[in-house]
């Protein structure tokens, strides 16, 4: 089999910052803080090149949608073996209302624009935890998803993926094409060794526009504010007892609308 | 990579609540350099962050989990060198048509200087294999570098460089081992002191005399262990660098065949002071891992103590020590990076601004890492904090590599002779 496979990156704060709200609650502090690679990405990234090297895959493309610093998240998957990248430019208030909606709808143009059999991402990103970009893009397709994958297996011209759900493993069998969300024990992501650095820099990254694709960019969400976790009341509740009102009180609370809310905030958003 | 790994290890550690009375002991988390004016990616390119980026992740993932035990047990850590020379970091700066990655030395600094947060002993012996493994790529001949040089890069073999002795140390020229010649060998007699990887490593390049007194007396030759005559001493206790064996290099009637002579007769010193350029940057790449790590171990120490009612961050005295600290920090990376990029495009001064860059950043970065240790307090002096080790790790790159005064020597030479 020689397939193509669309690997999406986001560039996300690094997981080791200590996140902060600006001053006027529109948001957190992103300017000259440290970004990197969504690790859920990484493993993504990951499993598409152990695909390629077991040879069911001929192409890895790694997408990211962003500004102009997105280039070094799709560097980086390129010097972990990706073959060329596609940055699609998204700047300015269209960046700050980027959510899965729109993303799920550039990665469905660029699938069937690139003539992809497989789209491999991440199962959420650890800034928004929305995972909500897989199972979108997923239906925009009308393709089968096998989504928290911990196990992708190749059967013929099928894909055994073994999901972590609540009450335990899952396998299911799908049929290519098909979108697959990497979960953290998937696999162990490589180190980029120096040459793959050196040779990434000799890789292409195309330049695409939304509207190029005819993607709607406009947002249905308006985020109203974020404040800081210590501020929103939220605890850790060690007896159960109070936590069902706990939960309810969390769910009605506007801290940012039109999200699936957690009943406890572990960091500020 | 280092972010999977972590959340795998569930040292997820984005959250304040939880924050303050979080154990200082897990803080391999902060080491990952956060803070913007410090941060050592400054004035990068993006495939230089590219290389830090991977440095910092084996050096987080790698061995900073491993650096104490290290320590504790003297453990030569073979099966993680190895690792990190599958990545390229066997033979950073040779070239790559014999198995290295032929990088700058700009880029080599960037890259020990990351891995130096994780543990600075493995580090520093990793740049010592890579400078020999330099010595033998560029002034070996193809023989030589074919036979030598793939085995070093992929650390399927390990060096050790052989110039000190008991009685030739800052005097290097004075030294006394031996090798006369006899048909197609040399017969080594003497020996080398303080051999970092000695008696654990398979190749060792020696400086020898192989004629008359002085600098021009002497050649570089390359002795492989298991060679007759080739024996070791005790391994020494030390304050630190604990993780690379030291050990005396005894050559006894030693018979090293006159093929593993590198470069010409006569031309061994001139060898060995080459390597010693790259050496020192080396080494004062080291010594800036390991202050940047105390910095931040320091800052983090100080947001959490607290002392007469208040975090210790709000001390005055504290603040503009750690100011100092910061400052000494970034003012030693720019002169080490100026020193690599001479070194790398063989400008007149390199050989001057190397001995700058080994002079000023080793003991600033001492001064920087024994700060970071008052200012943890009693807590300092224990071994379950990891800022007394960066602390005795790097006090010897104050010795080693040509001590501090050596150092001045020649600054003080090339100020005082230019025409």
């Amino acid at each position: 089999m020689s397939a193509r496979v669309l690997v999406g990156v986001k560039r996300v704060i690094d997981y080791a910052v200590k996140i902060r709200v600006k001053p006027d609650h529109t948001g957190v502090v992103t300017d000259g803080v440290k970004h990197s690679m969504n690790p859920f990405c990484e493993i993504a990234v990951e499993e598409a090149v152990k695909l390629k090297e077991k040879k069911f895959v001929k192409e890895v493309v790694a997408v990211s949608c962003g500004p102009q610093q997105v280039q070094e998240t799709i560097r980086t998957a390129l010097a972990m073996g990706a073959d060329r990248g596609i940055h699609v430019e998204v700047s300015g208030k269209d960046y700050e209302t980027l959510g899965p909606l729109q993303v799920s709808k550039i990665l469905a143009a660029l699938a069937k624009k690139e003539q992809a059999d497989l789209i491999i991402l991440g199962k959420q990103a650890i800034d928004d935890d929305c995972n909500q970009t897989g199972q979108m893009t997923a239906a925009l397709l009308d393709w089968p998803q096998g989504t928290f994958a911990s196990e992708v297996n190749i059967e013929a011209d099928m894909l055994k993926v073994v999901r972590e759900v609540d009450g335990g493993l899952e396998t299911i069998k799908i049929k290519l094409p098909a979108v697959v969300t990497a979960d953290l024990r998937l696999n162990t992501p490589r180190y980029a060794t120096l040459p793959n650095i050196m040779k990434a820099k000799k890789k292409k990254i195309a330049n695409v526009k939304p509207a190029d694709l005819g993607v709607d960019m406009s947002s249905r969400l308006e985020v109203l504010k974020n404040i800081e976790e210590a501020d929103a009341g939220g605890a850790v509740q060690t007896n159960t007892e109070g936590l069902s009102s706990l939960v309810m009180e969390q769910t009605l609370r506007p801290v940012k609308s039109g999200s699936a809310p957690s009943p406890i905030q572990t960091r500020p958003m | 990579m280092a972010a999977a790994r972590a959340l795998v290890r569930g040292v997820r550690l984005g959250s304040y609540s939880i924050g303050r009375s979080r154990s200082l002991i897990f803080n391999s988390v902060q080491r990952r350099g956060i803070a913007a004016c410090i941060d050592p990616s400054i004035g990068l390119t993006d495939e230089q962050k590219e290389f830090q980026k991977v440095a910092f992740d084996f050096a987080a993932n790698e061995m900073a989990p491993h650096m104490a035990e290290w320590d504790q047990k003297e453990i030569f850590p073979v099966e993680t060198m190895r690792k990190a020379a599958q990545l390229g970091f066997g033979g950073i700066y040779v070239n790559p048509d014999v198995g290295g990655s032929g990088l700058s030395r700009l880029d080599t600094s960037i890259i020990f200087e990351a891995l130096s947060t994780g543990c600075v002993s493995t580090t520093a012996y990793i740049s010592i294999h890579n400078m020999c493994a330099w010595m033998i790529d560029t002034f070996g001949n193809n023989e030589q570098r074919e036979k030598f040089c793939p085995d070093l890069c992929s650390m399927q073999k390990f060096a050790s460089y052989c110039l000190t002795e008991p009685g030739s140390g800052s005097d290097a020229a004075s030294l006394l081992t031996s090798a006369k010649l006899q048909g197609d060998h040399y017969i080594l007699n003497g020996s080398k002191a303080f051999i970092s990887g000695g008696g654990d490593t398979d190749v060792y390049v020696v400086m020898c005399r192989t004629g008359g007194k002085g600098p021009k007396g002497i050649s570089c030759l390359v002795v492989e262990k298991g060679t007759p005559g080739l024996n070791f001493g005790k391994k020494e206790k030390k304050v630190g660098w604990n993780s690379q064996p030291t050990r005396a290099v005894i050559f006894e009637d030693c018979a090293v065949p006159v093929t593993n002579q590198l470069g010409a007769e006569g031309q061994g010193f001139n060898i060995a002071m080459k390597g010693l350029n790259g050496g020192r940057i080396n080494i004062a790449s080291c010594s800036l891992g390991a202050a940047h790590a105390s910095v931040l171990l320091a800052r983090d120490h100080m947001c959490v103590r607290k002392q007469f009612g208040e975090t210790l961050s709000n001390s005055q005295f504290l603040q503009f020590k750690l100011a100092e600290m910061a400052t000494k920090l970034v003012a030693s990376r720019l002169l080490v990076r100026q020193a690599a990029v001479a070194l790398q495009e063989g400008r007149p001064e390199a050989v001057s601004l190397c001995s700058m860059a080994k002079l000023f950043v080793t003991d600033e970065c001492f001064s920087i890492c024994n700060q970071a240790l008052q200012i943890h307090g009693g807590y300092g002096y224990l071994k379950d904090y990891a800022v007394q080790q960066y602390v005795r790790d790097i006090r010897v790159h104050q010795i080693l590599e040509g001590t501090n005064e050596v150092m001045r020597m020649i600054i003080a030479r090339s100020l005082l002779t230019e025409s």
